[in-house]
């Protein structure tokens, strides 16, 4: 059985989104009017230098923190239109939003299969069809041999590549990754952009990749440029991923 | 849905085994300060029930004769013997002192009885009755003599005839039972250079030798070698009659304070240990509050330790209640650890205490839920700093 073979709407919308921090003179304007589109099964980029405003919008887009105005849409649904139009924002995150963060942040104390298997637990499934959904993950990303493994034992590149099989347990329409391959070497960055391009297009899945990370940048087809709070769209090279390297 | 909790104890076992055993011992002393003070309490109703006394007649005016000093003459018991209700009434003497066995000291309360009547050990475990007059001993055999011991008194030599258990005095002290006159005799038995200088100081004295009053040095110098006193009688009374019944006339008549079986309880449990109860009260007070101090740092550790996690646990969408429940499991475990090593332990040592600890199974309910009610209040630190977590902090 295919794990991603019931992928939810996906897609992402951004239309003038806004996020002042604080009030009055000491008021940070950290997005100004961003507008950016991710449509189901695609990889974006997300560049800028550091203080850009790449953690802030990540941070409104995954529910975290409340934008200042503007709209959001994931999939099929307007999260936020000049305040939340979701009532729980964390069964939001639980539910339609996976994580791959910098460093794999894997809970120590459950193993591999756990790790993957909690968020579709927290959901509500029953804990052996979340454990056979985890492996069939685990499966797809070919670390289903460090399946009873603790997360301590794992190589970077196969921690990462759990993360990425939790960050999709719940098959969400929308993945945030955050800077996903800063600590693996060329072949194994390669190899987790190559494995976020097939789960995002097997599972129909939007995907933003915030980076800075110049192995990678040129695997992008589209590249949204953040500075000073605003984004810029612009073309990318969508270097082709060749097979071979392994995370 | 897996236990978070279970799964980080078991990650971490060793830790979470090794302070569950240093709480353990904590709670352990906690349990034997409250076994001590039950100890206590119950050694008050052996010498009580042991004494098979229904009234305690004694000097008008004393709590004695375990709390305070009671002295009265020994011909008091055949006035008393004549009082309505009273069916047998016996003298007895206590003395809390220090005798010898091949040279080794032992305290211990000498009693001073007469044999077969209120006061005298009510059953042996070894050995027979005291039936000489004289230089014959009853011990308890937390005394750790044994029969045919010899053991010195002052000036004379005791033989261990007989042995029995559970006979303390209030202060935990093992007695030893002589017969009364060998306790009277005991109370004011000075050694041989003592006397021969009372005898010239009081011979020094013209007021006890003036010519025209022959033998009256020799009386005052007997008195002062002897004794008639005794601290109390004790009285069965007679069935049909209430102690209260046979005790009054006692008191209107002979002019001397009689208490019955309850206000004697009241007066060694309530007043004579009221001190001891409240030091140990003291004890059990702070040993919580230390422990709860060391639960609550302890789990706050922990949980310092796993801010990046419960970041992580929140930013996927875990609730707050789980993460909460995660933390206070984890207190309910360690408080649990604690307690069965506590239990352990303190089962363990109360036999080595010199002083009867008593572990009461309500007692140790009663601590079981103090210590899951501790713990639960030492998680909500903890708890609170885990629901204070930014999400936000697992993307940096």
């Amino acid at each position: 059985m295919n794990p991603m073979n019931t992928p939810q709407p996906g897609g992402i919308l951004i239309e003038g989104l806004r996020k002042v921090y604080g009030h009055g003179d000491t008021a940070v304007e950290a997005l100004k009017h961003v507008n950016m589109q991710v449509a189901p099964g695609e990889v974006v980029g997300l560049v800028g230098p550091s203080g850009s405003g790449k953690s802030t919008l990540l941070k409104c887009l995954g529910a975290i923190i409340e934008p200042t105005s503007g709209k959001m849409t994931l999939g099929n649904e307007v999260i936020y239109d000049n305040g939340w139009k979701v009532k729980d924002l964390r069964a939001l995150r639980r539910d339609r939003i996976g994580f791959v963060f910098q460093a794999p942040y894997l809970i120590p104390f459950l193993d591999v299969t756990d790790n993957v298997a909690l968020l579709p637990m927290l959901a509500g499934l029953p804990n052996a069809t979340a454990r056979e959904r985890a492996l069939e993950l685990l499966t797809a990303l070919d670390v289903q041999h460090r399946a009873r493994a603790e997360p301590s034992q794992l190589s970077g590149g196969e921690q990462q590549r759990v993360s990425i099989a939790r960050a999709l347990a719940n098959r969400p329409p929308v993945i945030l990754a955050d800077e996903p391959t800063a600590p693996l070497d060329s072949e194994r960055a390669l190899a987790v952009m190559r494995i976020l391009n097939q789960m995002a297009q097997q599972a129909q899945t939007a995907i933003i990749v915030v980076t800075h990370d110049e192995k990678i940048i040129p695997t992008f087809k589209r590249i949204y440029h953040i500075r000073d709070g605003q984004t810029v769209e612009e073309a990318g090279e969508g270097r082709a991923l060749e097979e071979g390297a392994s995370a | 849905m897996i236990s978070l909790a279970g799964r980080d104890i078991l990650h971490g076992w060793s830790k979470f085994v090794l302070t569950g055993l240093g709480l353990g011992l904590l709670i352990g002393v906690t349990l034997s300060m409250a076994g001590i003070y039950r100890g206590m309490v119950d050694d008050a109703h052996a010498l009580l029930a042991n004494s098979r006394a229904d009234l305690w007649v004694v000097q008008q005016d004393t709590q004695g004769p375990y709390a305070e000093s009671s002295s009265i003459k020994d011909d008091v018991v055949r006035s008393v013997r004549g009082m309505p209700g009273v069916a047998a009434a016996a003298n007895v003497a206590y003395l809390t002192m220090q005798v010898q066995k091949n040279g080794q000291d032992n305290r211990v309360m000498v009693v001073g009885m007469e044999p077969g009547l209120p006061g005298a050990p009510g059953y042996l475990v070894a050995g027979r009755h005291i039936t000489r007059n004289h230089y014959e001993a009853v011990a308890d055999v937390k005394t750790g003599y044994t029969l045919g011991d010899t053991v010195r008194i002052r000036r004379h030599d005791y033989t261990v005839v007989g042995l029995t258990q559970r006979m303390v005095s209030s202060g935990g002290d093992p007695m030893l039972f002589v017969p009364m006159k060998d306790a009277q005799e005991t109370q004011f038995l000075k050694d041989n250079d003592a006397i021969v200088n009372d005898r010239a100081r009081t011979a020094a004295n013209p007021a006890f030798n003036r010519p025209g009053n022959p033998g009256l040095l020799e009386a005052v110098q007997a008195l002062q070698t002897s004794s008639r006193s005794v601290n109390a009688v004790l009285v069965q009374i007679a069935p049909g009659f209430a102690p209260e019944q046979v005790a009054e006339p006692i008191r209107r008549w002979k002019h001397l304070s009689v208490y019955t079986l309850d206000q004697m309880t009241d007066i060694l449990i309530v007043k004579l240990i009221a001190t001891a109860a409240k030091q140990i009260g003291m004890f059990l007070v702070i040993l919580t509050i230390v422990s709860a101090a060391i639960v609550a740092f302890i789990i706050y550790t922990m949980t310092m330790g796993k801010l990046r996690e419960i970041a992580v646990l929140k930013l996927i969408g875990t609730r707050d209640r789980t993460i909460a429940g995660m933390i206070l499991q984890q207190a309910l475990g360690l408080g649990l650890i604690g307690f069965a090593v506590g239990k352990l332990v303190a089962t363990l040592w109360a036999p080595v205490f010199p002083k009867y600890v008593l572990l009461l199974p309500g007692d140790s309910l009663a601590g079981l839920v103090a210590t899951l009610v501790m713990c639960t209040l030492a998680s909500t630190l903890a708890i609170r700093v885990a629901l204070k977590v930014d999400p936000g902090a697992a993307i940096g």
